[in-house]
């Protein structure tokens, strides 16, 4: 496997879609080529640091008014009939 | 090294029975449905939208846009994806609305291959994300995520931060299956290389950064 190869299945990789023998070959290209390492673990680690980040979290006040609100307005629609959406 | 493993938006067991006891106007079930996704929704809409207020109006809108229409819902998909589809719409209409000069759509061309090829290579110290404050964190993630297309950071945001399958995403985007591999991998790529620039090994130092607010993650 090339670098590029291996860049185009990275994504497959990371999200655990690969089929046995391209992983193999995958992870044996990745035993000896470091940059690819590097890049692939560094990848997978982007993509757990943003998970893991609670980034833009709904606070639990904001969160009970945005629910009334949401909730009053519905029930607002439902007198007014389907057809007013 | 092995596959990364995903957060799950919630059981989705019941989903249905909620879903179909709000069609027969039961508003309780329409609640919890609200409860269950607001957080979900709240999220990608900010990410998209890179506004508190519009993200606030998006998940407003959105819950009220499915409840006004629940009755042309299928059920054939999860309501889940199908509100992501609603709410996805909502924000890039605000987008647009306050990015008039730009064109925002979902479909943008995608860039030639080379431009999202790591060009930084070096290795990241062990925690990286040990080595800034909690808030100084989520500025720098914040900031990174901002850099991205419209079209490469909501499919990031669906697959790798809300943990849709590639699948859902595609729906959620009305996108084919390929579109949102290849987006994803480019996001990944291209948010993995700016965010080098804050957690790469440093010589000598105990990895702290001096310019966290000064330093532009977003070239």
């Amino acid at each position: 496997m090339k670098c590029s190869e291996f860049l185009q299945e990275l994504t497959n990789y990371l999200d655990g879609v690969l089929d046995e023998k391209t992983k193999v070959e995958l992870e044996n290209h990745l035993s000896w080529c470091h940059n690819c390492y590097v890049v692939c673990d560094t990848t997978k680690k982007t993509i757990e640091i943003y998970r893991d980040s609670q980034l833009y979290e709904l606070p639990e006040d904001l969160r009970g008014r945005l629910r009334s609100a949401i909730m009053t307005k519905c029930q607002q629609q439902k007198k007014r009939g389907p057809q007013s959406v | 090294m092995g596959a990364i493993q995903n957060k799950l938006a919630g059981p989705v067991s019941d989903e249905l029975a909620l879903v179909q006891a709000a069609k027969r106007g039961d508003d309780s079930a329409f609640e919890e449905l609200v409860r269950r996704y607001d957080r979900n929704v709240f999220r990608i809409a900010q990410h998209i939208t890179q506004n508190r207020e519009d993200a606030e109006d998006v998940v407003q809108e959105a819950f009220l846009k499915a409840y006004g229409n629940l009755a042309q819902f299928q059920e054939q998909s999860k309501f889940y994806t199908w509100l992501v589809r609603i709410a996805v719409n909502e924000a890039l209409m605000k987008l647009r609305r306050r990015r008039p000069e730009r064109t925002v759509s979902l479909d943008e061309e995608i860039k030639t291959e080379d431009d999202s090829l790591p060009r930084e290579i070096a290795d990241w110290s062990p925690n990286p994300e040990q080595q800034y404050t909690q808030a100084e964190l989520r500025e720098i993630l914040s900031k990174t995520i901002q850099g991205l297309p419209p079209g490469f950071r909501t499919v990031f945001v669906l697959r790798d931060v809300e943990g849709l399958s590639t699948e859902e995403t595609a729906a959620a985007l009305e996108l084919s299956v390929p579109a949102v591999k290849s987006r994803l991998l480019r996001a990944r790529l291209q948010l993995r290389d700016r965010l080098g620039r804050y957690f790469q090994k440093r010589e000598g130092a105990n990895g702290k950064s001096s310019n966290v607010t000064s330093g532009d993650g977003n070239k």
